[in-house]
């Protein structure tokens, strides 16, 4: 009997799969919220396995910062139109604008948290049911508790000390009118999975995520590109380094990793090396407290 | 490379996070930017020791309690496997969450406090461990320091769990001695216990034989969604997506599609657009049957000689986790995989003691947590196994229909 056995990336895969198939089964409005970043490279191409030769039952969704790296938006732009799969993008500077919020200020003012405005204006002019995410339990200690079927009150927030008990491979994603469900059909994959998978799918990433060189400079022991996004200050000295990224967030909260890493072996045993985990390593937003991820989440962040 | 799923249930003082943290620090899995993280927090970092309770209580109410409230997943892998750990609550309050953390579970560590032996608690997570019928047991007798590694008190509590294993059915029990703190028998073998012939506890998880827990013999195939792309090229095409959740399917099967009883056979299998000639649980594909008849989500296509049961009326365990009381009588909706029908709980027959497995007269009604044997009746025909013989086709939830929850977990007998 051992030819029927499954690969534990198989494994990942199958689940994915079933996750993305009963939100087509459970929802009349979906939406699958896409960055260009790998995760959800990744979620897209589970997606076609899901769904084809027939069309994706729901359209590709971005909120865009604005500082977002041109690398990938490009790669957004052309995957949708390769796929032929519809694409709906909406800007936070709207929001800023048509709310009169108040843009974040500093050196590295991030609109990362004014991101939930716009998810949820979206998520209301759309009367989006689901949204599907790339989010993965091994990021995050708060995430590491969230369901796969994640439920959200009319105000997007997350309340984890009343989440539905989730059994077996069953998922429950009833709603009340107003509220919806945050999908995350990769939960169970590590960084590492998804990278052996990537390699394995020969899925296609932005140039960002391979070494390259950069302008950047130093941000307590972190590498911050330099763009118009960020202010630089006399004091702070502009180098060229090869730098990769291992995760693709705004400009102004991601920083890049020192790599020559130019191909996805390399990234591999890069990854299987390092001893600082993902979001350690490129995040600067989660430092702000210990809690930093929970309490988003509790406001309506992904 | 292959994936294992255990459940560790515990509280902090039986050396569950310790073990936890054990695993993932030897085996690399704990990331120094995290490890800063704890540390910071560590109420005793003055004495220079690091609390690897905190890397597994997510949550801001966990971390100020000292509890662990609700599941955690970890990962972390060797060579051999890769490890997901559902690290739950042991307290009874929290029965329903470990109950969650336990129904997708190969295996199931259950911690005994060497010091302590079999306890009321032991007695517990090995009932809930056989209600949800998880194929693999280690019993963990940990804090083999403080008992001085002493052969004769781990051989005591080997006896007092045969017994409860014994009376549970409890089959494929494993026992090894260890100590989390000092990491004895964790990743290598302690000279400490050299008594003790069997393997460390995780080269014990990286060689258990867990392919055994799926079910290859019954062929289940639950329809989560019909593809009908409806362009003029693929005017024709009509496939049914699911995932396989037991059994092989062939090109060329006789299949049964429940519960309308139409027969047909298998035009073909497809796999991510690719034509194969066979698919095996737990595979996610599309099938394709040589009649035009009518299937939608919720129907369930089973191979015609492994016939699969259907009812309106199921007799359940069912564990109840809200915090409403289940009132005999109630309407629910009952979902087993795709299928959603509605049903109302007929009558409770008795509740079980979830720390003696005795049976106690039928409550009125059932509560947060209580374990009871009840009759459930629906309003269409359900095709399901029973939980114990098919895991994958005997689990069912009930959803308040008011408030949408998921209230129960039923194990179908």
């Amino acid at each position: 009997m051992s030819a029927y056995r499954l690969d534990y990336l198989d494994q990942l895969e199958s689940e994915a799969i079933h996750i993305l198939r009963e939100v087509a089964g459970q929802f009349e409005r979906p939406a699958l919220l896409f960055s260009g970043g790998k995760d959800s490279i990744t979620l897209v191409h589970l997606a076609l396995k899901a769904f084809r030769p027939g069309k994706f039952p729901f359209p590709l969704v971005h909120i865009d910062t604005g500082h977002n790296f041109k690398e990938a938006l490009d790669c957004r732009d052309q995957l949708a139109a390769t796929l032929g799969e519809k694409l709906i993008v909406r800007n936070v500077g709207d929001t800023i604008k048509a709310k009169q919020l108040t843009e974040p200020k500093g050196k590295f003012a991030s609109r990362n948290a004014l991101q939930t405005y716009t998810l949820l204006d979206t998520i209301e002019e759309f009367k989006f049911d689901a949204c599907i995410g790339g989010a993965r339990r091994d990021e995050e200690k708060a995430r590491a508790k969230e369901r796969i079927f994640s439920v959200r009150d009319e105000f997007g927030q997350w309340d984890p000390k009343l989440q539905r008990p989730e059994l077996w491979n069953t998922y429950n994603g009833r709603i009340h009118k107003g509220e919806n469900v945050r999908v995350f059909p990769i939960s169970n994959w590590t960084e590492l999975d998804v990278w052996n998978y990537i390699r394995r799918e020969k899925i296609e990433l932005p140039s960002i995520y391979f070494s390259h060189d950069r302008e950047v400079i130093e941000h307590e022991g972190q590498l911050v590109a330099v763009s118009e996004f960020i202010q630089l200050e006399a004091s702070d000295k502009v180098l060229t380094k090869k730098v990769r990224y291992r995760t693709v967030g705004d400009m102004t909260c991601t920083a890049a990793v020192e790599s020559k890493a130019s191909n996805i072996d390399d990234i591999i045993s890069e990854i299987t090396a390092t001893k600082t985990s993902e979001r350690g390593e490129t995040r600067i937003d989660d430092k702000v407290s210990e809690a930093a991820m929970e309490d988003r989440k509790k406001n309506g962040y992904f | 490379m292959d994936l294992l799923r255990f459940i560790t249930a515990g509280s902090v003082d039986d050396g569950k996070s310790t073990l936890i943290g054990r695993l993932l620090y030897d085996s690399k899995s704990i990331m120094i930017d995290q490890l800063e993280a704890i540390e910071r927090q560590s109420k005793n970092k003055d004495e220079g020791e690091i609390d690897l309770a905190l890397l597994t209580d997510g949550l801001r109410a966990e971390r100020e309690q000292g509890i662990t409230i609700d599941v955690a997943y970890k990962y972390f892998s060797t060579p051999k496997r890769k490890f997901i750990i559902a690290d739950a609550p042991g307290h009874i309050q929290y029965t329903r969450n470990m109950v969650t953390g336990a129904s997708n579970a190969d295996l199931a560590i259950i911690l005994i406090d060497a010091r302590n032996g079999v306890v009321e608690q032991t007695r517990r997570h090995s009932i809930i461990t056989s209600l949800l019928n998880i194929p693999h047991i280690v019993v963990a007798i940990n804090k083999m320091d403080l008992v001085d590694f002493s052969q004769d008190v781990y051989n005591n509590i080997v006896i007092d769990y045969a017994k409860v294993a014994q009376s549970l059915g409890l089959k494929n029990v494993t026992y090894i001695p260890l100590s989390a703190l000092q990491g004895d028998n964790i990743v290598e073998k302690s000279d400490k216990l050299s008594w003790y012939e069997g393997p460390s506890l995780l080269h014990f998880l990286e060689e258990v034989e867990v392919q055994d827990t799926i079910n290859l013999t019954e062929a289940r195939f639950p329809v989560q969604y019909v593809i009908r792309p409806q362009t003029d090229a693929l005017h024709d095409y009509r496939g049914y997506a699911g995932k396989i959740v037991s059994g092989v399917y062939k090109v060329g099967d006789a299949v049964t599609v429940q519960p309308a009883g139409i027969q047909s056979r298998i035009k073909a299998i497809e796999i991510a657009g690719k034509e194969v000639a066979e698919a095996f649980a737990p595979q996610s594909v599309v099938l394709h049957l040589e009649d035009n008849i009518d299937i939608s989500r919720g129907d369930v296509i089973v191979n015609a000689a492994q016939p699969v049961k259907t009812a309106q009326e199921l007799e359940v365990l069912l564990c109840w986790m809200d915090n409403k009381p289940l009132i005999p009588g109630n309407k629910y909706l009952l979902q087993i995989n795709s299928r959603v029908v509605r049903s109302v709980v007929r009558n409770i027959e008795y509740k079980l003691d979830v720390n003696t497995l005795e049976k106690n007269e039928a409550p009125s009604q059932a509560v947060l947590n209580d374990v009871i044997k009840a009759t459930i009746k629906t309003a269409s025909p359900i095709p399901y196994d029973s939980y114990q013989a098919l895991r994958a086709n005997g689990g069912a939830i009930l959803i308040d229909e008011t408030s949408h929850v998921t209230v129960g977990a039923c194990m179908i007998q």
